[in-house]
């Protein structure tokens, strides 16, 4: 089930440890190496966490991104770093600002301060056909979410998400709020992975999923 | 010439190539019903050679745009910190008036009650035993309640102003740099008052009892309720006032322009005023 990592991507060894890691500007006080390559914290990023347990992400290096609730820019930084152009649209001021501050040393990357449910306000700036659509915004509604932004995919390209449950409903058993998500989002996508990201985030599902082709809802 | 835009235009549409205010401000203002391939269309159009200069005008435009974007955010957010602290001063001073018109009535049951909140807070603890209690009780209730709402709204501007402004709260405390972004009606225009205005601010009364003739004029406004200036020995409390006035409209400035929390203008005022204080020493 281990799958290959995007090109751009490597295991590196960090004090001793194999770890994940990109090569670009130092973001977070991630420790780095010598030839420029930075460790990608896992309990710090969902996406890392992804590839940490080996799902099959079918991301390549080069991939154009969308990435919904980018915060300061953590897990986005590790994607621009390997990624090609990578939209990061984030809707609170304060994060944004330190997002900026990462982008400018990324000149693939592209902070945008949007709301993510309302895509309309940012189509005339983020490219369709994308491949890959990222998405860790942990408020309510993430499945509307998700099905608002798909039509930045390209047929083939792949939904990566990370679900919070308690983001949803903080009193329901974490896996009947997974599955209503999971329900929500059928009426678009295709899912072809499901994980529970629990070794590294508490409560969360990671969902790889395929655009449904248009008027299959 | 918006109107006739399509419905989905790519946000180069109309946009000089070099002019950078024309091409942020479509990125905000802008909408789109649909994402289309915007490199090609771009390219197309004349607005970038090819795609990879394409990239480089986006992402000049969306740094310049976001960067500008959340400023204004921010300074939006201000606003809502000044109706918080005046809200704040309202449910306090409607708190004790209603407790005194309380105090007043629940005197004549017989009972001992103190003045204030805290009277107010036992007479809601009572049992009613005649329709005239019952009043009396209810009205110390409000009284208790929006005592409450006072304490959540001082909690909202604790939290808030270092977010709007953290130079400003971290110097004056997040109330009192509440109270002179309401004063001086939002930080824009706060980090535009010169030092001499902010020592005065809130004590236009005097001011203008001064300028009529009455009255010395007022060496400082609502920052006398902080401790650098109450605090300090009243022959040195007008060195402190305007030391402390003058940081405090870097801090604004500091605030306003770049948003980054700088340590160094604390410095700065931790020994100006350990040297005024000083002096009171001496003497
Ligand atoms: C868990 S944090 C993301 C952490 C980030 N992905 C990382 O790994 O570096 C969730 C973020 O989503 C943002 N968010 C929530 N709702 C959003 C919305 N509707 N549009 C855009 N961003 C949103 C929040 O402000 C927050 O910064």
């Amino acid at each position: 089930m281990s799958s290959a990592l995007p090109a751009g991507v490597e295991r590196r060894r960090f004090d001793g440890r194999e770890r994940l890691a990109t090569r670009g500007d130092p973001v977070y006080g991630e420790p780095q190496d010598d030839e420029g390559w930075r460790a990608w914290d896992a309990g710090r990023s969902k996406l890392g966490a992804m590839l940490e347990i080996g799902m099959d992400l079918g991301i390549a290096g080069d991939d154009g991104v969308l990435y919904l609730g980018a915060a300061s820019g953590t897990t986005v930084s590790h994607v621009a770093d390997f990624a090609g152009p990578t939209y990061a649209v984030e809707f609170a001021p304060r994060p944004t600002r330190d997002l900026v501050g990462v982008a400018e040393s990324r000149p693939n990357l592209f902070p945008l301060l949007k709301d993510a449910r309302e895509p309309e306000t940012y189509a005339h700036v983020v490219e369709s056909d994308l491949d890959c659509l990222i998405q860790d915004v942990a408020t309510r509604g993430q499945a509307t979410v998700a099905l608002r932004n798909r039509e930045f995919l390209a047929p083939d390209g792949r939904l990566l998400a990370a679900f919070k449950a308690r983001s949803e409903d903080v009193l329901s058993d974490p896996a009947e709020v997974f599955d209503d998500v999971l329900a929500e989002l059928r009426a678009g996508y295709e899912i072809l992975e499901t994980q529970r990201l629990d070794r590294f985030h508490d409560d969360h599902l990671a969902v790889v999923a395929e655009p449904r082709p248009e008027g299959s809802e | 010439m918006s109107d006739q835009r399509p419905e989905s235009a790519g946000w180069f549409v109309d946009v000089d190539p070099g002019d950078l205010d024309a091409g942020a401000a479509a990125i905000y203002d802008r909408t789109a019903e649909h994402p289309r391939d915007w490199p090609a269309e771009a390219v197309r159009a004349g607005f970038a050679a090819d795609e990879a200069d394409y990239y480089d005008a986006l992402h000049e435009a969306t740094l310049a745009a976001t960067r500008e974007a959340v400023q204004e955010r921010e300074r939006s957010d201000d606003k809502q910190l000044t109706h918080a602290v005046r809200a704040m001063d309202d449910a306090e001073r409607t708190a004790n008036e209603l407790a005194e018109r309380l105090a007043e009535w629940a005197g004549t049951f017989d009972r001992d009650v103190p003045g204030g909140v805290d009277g107010a807070r036992e007479v809601a603890a009572w049992t009613p035993e005649t329709p005239a209690e019952e009043r009396v009780v209810s009205l110390a209730e409000r009284v208790v309640d929006l005592d409450d709402e006072r304490a959540e709204l001082r909690s909202f501007v604790e939290s808030h102003a270092p977010d709007v402004a953290p130079n400003l709260a971290e110097m004056a405390g997040p109330v009192l740099a509440a109270r002179l972004l309401s004063l001086a009606g939002g930080l824009e225009s706060l980090a535009k008052k010169p030092a001499g205005t902010v020592q005065v601010l809130g004590a236009e009364d005097a001011l203008f009892a001064h300028l009529r003739g009455r009255g010395s004029s007022p060496k400082h406004g609502v920052i006398f309720t902080h401790e650098y200036v109450r605090g300090t020995h009243p022959d040195q409390r007008g060195s402190a006032a305007r030391a402390f006035a003058g940081k405090l409209a870097i801090a604004a400035r500091i605030d306003y322009y770049s948003g980054e929390f700088k340590q160094s203008v604390h410095d700065d005022l931790t020994d100006r005023m350990a040297t005024i204080r000083e002096r009171e020493v001496c003497q």
